[in-house]
């Protein structure tokens, strides 16, 4: 096995008293205190997340958007300075190869996101595309940190310690470029977790700097560490499918329910006809989101049944935090996308009832207006 | 309950302690299993008033990331399940030496419990273990 890798903020987590677990080929903070209180801390104060791990690839060039274009069912060309769209590497069946994040933070350079353990993967599978458009593209993610602050709080904690950020009070989506504490930062109104935060990605050499003013800035609000065992708890309460788990290279993007990512209205990009017509001829299976009636948590890999007939496996499974129940997605039968519609999930053996439940699980409350 | 001293327990390999207190023993989990196990949600130890044996696995623990079986550390019946943790699970985190016991059991005939570890046993097993 090879040997693991640590983020710049590895010795902040160690400082801290993480409990550290390999993920992904590298040693990362799990939780720091409890994952209750740290998914508490995120929807109520402020959270702090290392995803340094994540892979961060440089996309360059006249034809960086159309190479795009052409990668994902998105029209990212369509994408201005200073926007971020999320959407799928796409395979030839309009499956997953990747989920990703393409920030256009420059003119004819977009800054492509992509998860830790398919880095390599998706590294060949754009290697092996690029062909005939004239782009520079190179890996960036030894050379960069990615640091979340996520949480209502998230605005305030950032503005105390951000200077030339051209207004943080920037819209869902928005990519804008400054100083976190003298530090050069690009900050984006992305996240996973369901809550209003940022994300921002520093020079690896500038992380532990911007971490540490980060939690100073925020110390009077409530903000704590948090890590990778509540940012799955948090992601899987905004029913944000976890690349592995919920999506791969079996699940389509209309089956895992985001059709939102793809412009019909493209001439091309990789796995259109196969996409084409599943929308025409309609899915088989979709993205279910489902809660346990009783005790018990179903988990990844657990059956899920109507009497005999078996429907698949649980992709994501956890308890919830916030609503105090456990909650899961799979694929089912498109006759089960109907919330209240009973199931059962086999547990170690035992069956627990489940009802189909709309998604996301959790919706944060709207910010309540000014003088309101 | 009156809380016992870690000094005086005894301990399983499954990182299970067991405080005897004459013909009966009260039995629960150590800092050591609720801090791997972290924020616990369900206690699932199913009827009182049955028989164990040592080994037998008799439950799960069930966190918000996993789940745990609980072995029997001695053979005899388990005479009554800590009730409390139905509504508060959270206390095998908050007081697993205490509030957080999980069940008191009635041992056999000529159960020993000098099979099991000591204090200064256990503590070395975890360092062994490399915790």
């Amino acid at each position: 096995m090879s040997e693991l890798k640590r983020t710049p903020l590895f010795d902040e987590h160690l400082a801290a008293g993480a409990k550290i677990v390999p993920f992904a080929g590298y040693e990362m903070p799990v939780q720091y205190t409890s994952l209750m209180d740290e998914h508490r801390a995120v929807r109520e104060a402020a959270g702090l997340f290392d995803v340094s791990h994540m892979g961060q690839f440089h996309f360059r060039g006249p034809q960086a958007a159309a190479f795009l274009d052409h990668l994902t069912p998105s029209r990212v060309s369509a994408v201005p300075v200073g926007r971020a769209v999320y959407t799928a590497l796409t395979t030839e069946t309009g499956c997953f190869v990747d989920d990703i994040l393409a920030y256009h933070v420059g003119e004819e350079h977009f800054l492509v996101v992509v998860n830790a353990a398919n880095k390599k993967k998706d590294f060949a599978w754009i290697a092996s595309h690029r062909a005939h458009f004239a782009i520079e593209f190179d890996d960036a993610s030894d050379r960069g940190a990615l640091i979340a602050i996520q949480g209502p709080k998230a605005r305030r904690i950032v503005a105390r310690i951000a200077e030339g950020f051209d207004g943080l009070a920037v819209k869902y989506y928005r990519v804008v470029a400054g100083k976190i504490a003298g530090h050069q930062a690009i900050a984006s109104r992305t996240g996973y977790t369901g809550e209003m935060g940022y994300e921002i990605f520093v020079a690896a050499e500038s992380a532990p700097a911007v971490w540490k003013a980060l939690l100073a800035a925020g110390a009077e609000d409530g903000i704590q560490p948090a890590g990778l065992g509540a940012r799955d708890s948090l992601r899987l309460e905004a029913a944000l499918p976890l690349y592995g788990n919920d999506i791969d290279e079996t699940t389509s993007v209309l089956e895992a329910g985001l059709e939102f990512t793809i412009d019909w209205d493209k001439s091309d990009f990789i796995g259109m006809d196969v996409l084409r017509h599943e929308r025409e001829t309609g899915s088989a299976r979709r993205r279910v989101g489902f809660e346990i009636a009783g005790r018990g948590i179903a988990r990844q890999g657990h059956r899920l049944f109507d009497g005999e007939r078996d429907l698949g496996p649980v992709g994501s499974g956890s308890w919830s935090p916030t609503l105090k129940k456990a909650i899961g997605m799979g694929y089912l039968p498109l006759e089960y996308n109907l919330p209240g519609k009973t199931l059962e999930v086999e547990v170690r053996g035992r069956r627990l009832p489940a009802v189909v439940t709309p998604m996301p699980f959790y919706r944060r409350p709207k910010a309540k207006k000014k003088g309101a | 309950m009156r809380m016992p001293r870690s000094e005086d327990c005894q301990y399983t390999k499954d990182h299970e302690w067991i405080h005897r207190d004459g013909e009966n023993a009260v039995v629960g989990i150590t800092d050591f299993a609720q801090k791997e196990l972290g924020d616990i949600v369900y206690v699932d130890l199913g009827e009182t008033d049955r028989a164990i044996d040592a080994g037998e696995e008799i439950g799960t623990i069930e966190s918000v990331k996993a789940v745990a079986e609980v072995y029997a550390p001695v053979s005899g019946e388990i005479i009554e399940l800590n009730e409390a943790l139905a509504d508060a699970p959270d206390l095998l985190n908050s007081d697993p030496l205490g509030e957080g016991w999980l069940m008191k059991i009635k041992l056999g005939d000529a159960v020993s419990l000098d099979d099991l570890m000591s204090f200064e046993a256990y503590q070395r097993f975890l360092e062994e273990e490399g915790h």
